[in-house]
């Protein structure tokens, strides 16, 4: 009897927020998020904070603590000059990958939207991250506090001892290499310490064993060499032994640049450490967003189906959400590509549906959930494995590529015109989906450019290679700028060929 | 577990060292920009530097932050749009100017798609840039000379002194709460007794009865006087005197006095130069004092005070007699600014040309009149372009300049300069305000 009567008070009624309400709003949505939805959350530390202290935190990537450097202060002059002037809102909210779960609050937010923001960030975002495996396999939450108080101070003990300008030359070209300081496919294995004396123990063997083999080769299998001049076993050995072809090319500075003292090499290391920490969300901002989208909704409309919150509330929270997930068409000049908020809740609650009431096309689709009676364990399932482009190959549905009118336009410079390749039809949903899902994939939108060589011995040019695909090479006046500062941290020679991948 | 923080509390400015990383870089470009704002602003609103801040927009030059993308242009590619209405397959569609969808994206995506940033600069960091140049730092203790005068400041209030001090409303107030304290009789009681008693003398025929009463309100009465009389209206208790204490008052008023030769031989480029002379020492004095007034005097063969308009734009013909200027200011000093109570400083622009012997006259003004009251005193001498020779030769020159060299001989606190375009600005500045250990006595040297 009582438990039936609180239940149908409202949790709240006017617009303004105390910590009261939040603790007992909070509650209300944690019982539906892990009761009902069944999400797996890191615990919560919701911050609330004012409007400098998010222009702030937009400026320093979104991160709680972090170096200083002036690229953060033109951001930060920037989005303050937007947002004085009107141009640019804030967000409601800010969350951070972290354990415990840190989210920040704006202070302006009414009750209503703190608590659609806790539902979104606090639960939705806070699942997403401890549950995606990119997360699980690339960032550590527990340690990232640690990690950025380390390169804070790191940093501002090498500007004390270095100065200010030394510092600020590394980290101008650290970041200026940030997107490729990632490993795309596999870190190198960190191997145990028995496991690295061991294999001390071999190297040592090996050269030395190299060292003959190499006098036998030299004296003895000298004729071979000629007649296969394309291959150098000496520059073979070495690619091996840097690892070579290299994507991380961060790391490789960090691991083999002649010219870089310990301390930068520290510094060129913490850049790429955030560069990873911060990969897997580039990665997944559809699900991500999607994910979050989707619990708020399906929170707040059973909160207000047990009658704790007001039809004022309900409509705020609506209203806000109908902002987020708007999709404006390609010819409106609101368009400014695919809004991933609408395309990853649209998903989300298309997945639902064919859980819950799928048509004959789904069936022939989705065969593996059409018609599965529990979507919560398909939709955690798939938030758990894939990542935007997978999600997308995966899950986008016919009856979506309908709705959102998807049509593929190819561009082909050669061409004077445009050409729509594909539409929403039967022949052109898997095209579709597959271009779609291609223009997340972040190895294809990203350039490929590795590390290929560089003679340590000998003339000690870095040779780059970059991989041309589909004939779309590099912006010229930035490549030439990043060269710049690459070839200051290697500190010789370097050069980028572009190789078309295609011929 | 989980839990709310109120993080609103939390020291402001996090990103303060970033945005200074950020100014330092940019340092030049926003120079320049501050500079060129400098020639377009009023003195008289302070440079016209508002509180809030000044907006520069600079050149994105130096600010990008390169990284490696690909080109928006060429090559094979395919975008998916949402909201097809009527398209086919094999449909063509004009090339859209700029790029197409994606591709014009992401060249404004990395913020460098524009060549200008635009931001606010605070008032301070405004003037920090402008007097970077100046070494701030060794200005200010030379520079905020202050005056002092010997004043009186209020020190409360004690129970003992002079009538003229006697604080009214105290004594009152204390008068008033110790009368309802102690319950003294108002007039108004003792007249409403006086009355009655009145009322009952006049009746002839008293009864016993009122004759009784006649007696109890006459000994009422006497009780009522008697306690007015013990319960006094004001009482030496009550008293409270203001107090005085002499100070040292530091002036932290200053008056800069604009004083510039507007015959024909100044013209626009002349102008110009003294306008950023004067702006510049202006803009120097509003960061060292409280209050900071500017006079404008122009002269030709007779001096006039004007507004900041007429003195820079109106044009005016006549001989030249540097002199009149000089009467003008002293003048307008003993009208208005008693240097005891003003800082004054004086800054003078001409182009070097004096009437007759009006020179000596000029001299002996300063040295007698005007150096002994001002804090300091500056005075440049605008020639042309190419006066290579008068620039780089400090003892040659006219009249005015050899006499007023003799002034500068005696007086420690007398600047003058030459200048013939915008750059030599700041360097004078600096030889006029670098301590004299450290800096030469002019700018050729």
């Amino acid at each position: 009897m009582q438990a039936a009567d609180t239940a149908a008070m409202p949790l709240f009624t006017g617009p303004e927020w105390t910590f009261e309400l939040l603790e007992v709003a909070r509650d209300a949505i944690e019982e539906i998020a892990l009761g009902d939805l069944g999400l797996d959350v890191y615990p919560n530390q919701i911050e609330i904070i004012s409007a400098e202290q998010m222009l702030d935190a937009y400026s320093c990537v979104g991160l709680p603590l972090m170096y200083q450097h002036w690229s953060f202060g033109k951001h930060f002059a920037r989005d303050e000059a937007l947002y004085r002037t009107g141009r640019q809102g804030l967000a409601y909210e800010i969350v951070i990958n972290s354990n415990p779960c840190i989210s920040y609050n704006m202070e302006e937010n009414t009750m209503a939207m703190q608590t659609l923001v806790m539902a979104h960030a606090a639960f939705g975002h806070n699942h997403f991250f401890k549950n995606n495996y990119l997360f699980q396999q690339w960032t550590d939450a527990a340690g990232i506090h640690d990690y950025l108080a380390f390169a804070k101070n790191y940093i501002a003990a090498c500007e004390e001892r270095y100065g200010l300008t030394a510092v600020e030359e590394v980290l101008d070209a650290a970041h200026a290499l940030q997107a490729q300081g990632v490993f795309r496919y596999g870190r190198p294995p960190k191997p145990t310490i028995a496991e690295r004396e061991a294999m001390q123990r071999v190297r040592e063997g090996h050269q030395t064993g190299m060292s003959i083999l190499e006098l036998w080769t030299d004296a003895t299998l000298g004729r071979n060499r000629e007649e296969d001049a394309d291959f150098d076993p000496e520059a073979s050995s070495r690619r091996k032994q840097m690892n070579l072809p290299q994507e991380n090319l961060l790391y490789f500075l960090e691991k083999h640049s002649p010219v870089l003292e310990p301390w930068q090499c520290e510094i060129l290391r913490i850049v790429r450490m955030l560069a990873q920490y911060l990969y897997p969300q580039k990665q997944t901002k559809v699900m991500n967003e999607g994910c979050a989208t989707f619990v708020h909704y399906y929170i707040i409309n059973k909160l207000f189906e047990q009658g704790r919150l007001t039809e004022g509330a309900y409509m705020e929270m609506m209203h806000s959400h109908t902002n987020v997930v708007l999709q404006p068409e390609f010819d409106d000049p609101r368009y400014s590509g695919i809004n991933p908020y609408a395309l990853g809740f649209a998903m989300m609650q298309d997945i639902r549906r064919i859980c819950k009431n799928p048509t004959e096309e789904d069936r022939e689709w989705f065969p593996d959930f059409a018609g599965d009676p529990d979507w919560r364990r398909v939709l955690r399932d798939a938030w758990a494995n894939y990542r935007d482009e997978s999600f997308i190959q995966q899950f986008l549905s016919p009856h979506l590529i309908r709705k959102f009118k998807l049509f593929t336009l190819a561009d082909d410079a050669e061409q004077s015109h445009l050409i729509v390749s594909q539409i929403h039809n039967k022949s052109g949903y898997r095209a579709v989906r597959r271009d779609l899902a291609r223009s997340y994939d972040l190895a294809y939108l990203e350039p490929d450019i590795q590390v290929t060589d560089a003679d340590l011995k000998g003339d000690r040019e870095l040779k780059l290679t970059h991989t041309v695909r589909d004939g779309i090479h590099l912006a010229e006046e930035d490549k030439d700028e990043v060269l710049k500062h690459l070839r200051r941290l290697w500190g010789y020679d370097v050069s980028l060929n572009a190789v078309d991948q295609d011929s | 577990m989980h839990h709310f923080i109120d993080r609103r509390a939390n020291p402001k400015g996090k990103s303060l060292g970033n945005r200074q990383r950020f100014l330092e870089r940019a340092r030049d470009s926003i120079k320049e920009r501050v500079d060129r704002s400098v020639r377009e602003k009023s003195i008289k609103d302070g440079g016209g530097i508002p509180a809030e801040g000044e907006k520069v927009t600079i050149p994105s030059r130096g600010l990008k932050e390169p990284r490696f993308h690909h080109s928006s242009k060429g090559g094979r590619r395919r975008h998916v749009l949402p909201g097809n209405k009527d398209f086919v397959v094999g449909d063509t569609l004009k090339r859209p100017q700029g790029g197409a969808g994606e591709g014009g994206k992401k060249a404004s995506e990395d913020g460098d798609g524009s060549d200008e940033f635009s931001f606010t600069l605070t008032r301070d960091e405004y003037l920090e840039i402008l007097f970077d140049g100046l070494e701030l730092p060794d200005l200010v203790e030379k520079a905020t000379v202050e005056t002092e005068t010997i004043g009186t400041r209020r020190a409360g209030l004690t129970t003992a002194g002079t009538p003229n001090n006697l604080n009214l409303v105290r004594t009152m107030r204390n008068s008033l709460g110790r009368r309802i304290a102690l319950q003294r009789p108002s007039a108004k009681s003792i007249s409403d007794l006086e009355q009655q008693i009145n009322e009952l003398e006049e009746i002839e025929a008293r009864t016993p009865d009122q004759d009784a009463q006649l007696a109890e309100l006459r000994q009422r009465l006497e009780v009522l006087e008697r306690k007015r009389r013990v319960v006094g209206y004001i009482d030496p208790l009550d008293l409270r005197y203001d107090t005085y204490v002499p100070e040292k008052i530091r002036n932290s008023r200053a008056v800069v006095f604009c004083l510039m030769d507007v015959s024909g031989s100044m013209q626009e480029r002349e102008k110009d130069l003294a306008k950023r002379f004067f702006l510049l020492l202006h803009l120097f004095l509003t960061r060292s004092y409280e209050h900071t007034e500017l006079v404008f005097v122009r002269h030709t063969h007779h001096a006039q005070e004007v507004d900041e308009e007429t003195f820079f734009y109106a044009r005016e013909t006549g001989g030249t007699i540097v002199s009149t200027a000089l009467e003008k200011m002293k003048e307008i000093i003993a009208e208005r600014y008693p240097p005891d109570e003003w800082n004054i400083y004086g800054a003078q622009a001409s182009d070097g040309e004096n009437f007759g012997n009006d020179s000596i006259r000029c001299k002996t003004l300063l040295l007698e009149d005007l150096l002994p009251v001002c804090q300091f005193y500056a005075y440049v001498e605008i020639v042309d372009e190419n006066a290579d020779m008068l620039l780089n030769n400090p003892e040659v020159g006219e009249d005015l300049w050899q006499n007023f060299r003799e002034v500068k001989a005696q007086a420690a606190h007398f600047e003058m300069q030459r200048v013939s375009q915008p750059s030599h600005i700041y360097p004078i500045f600096r030889e006029f305000f670098l301590p004299k250990a450290q800096g030469g006595q002019h700018a050729g040297s």
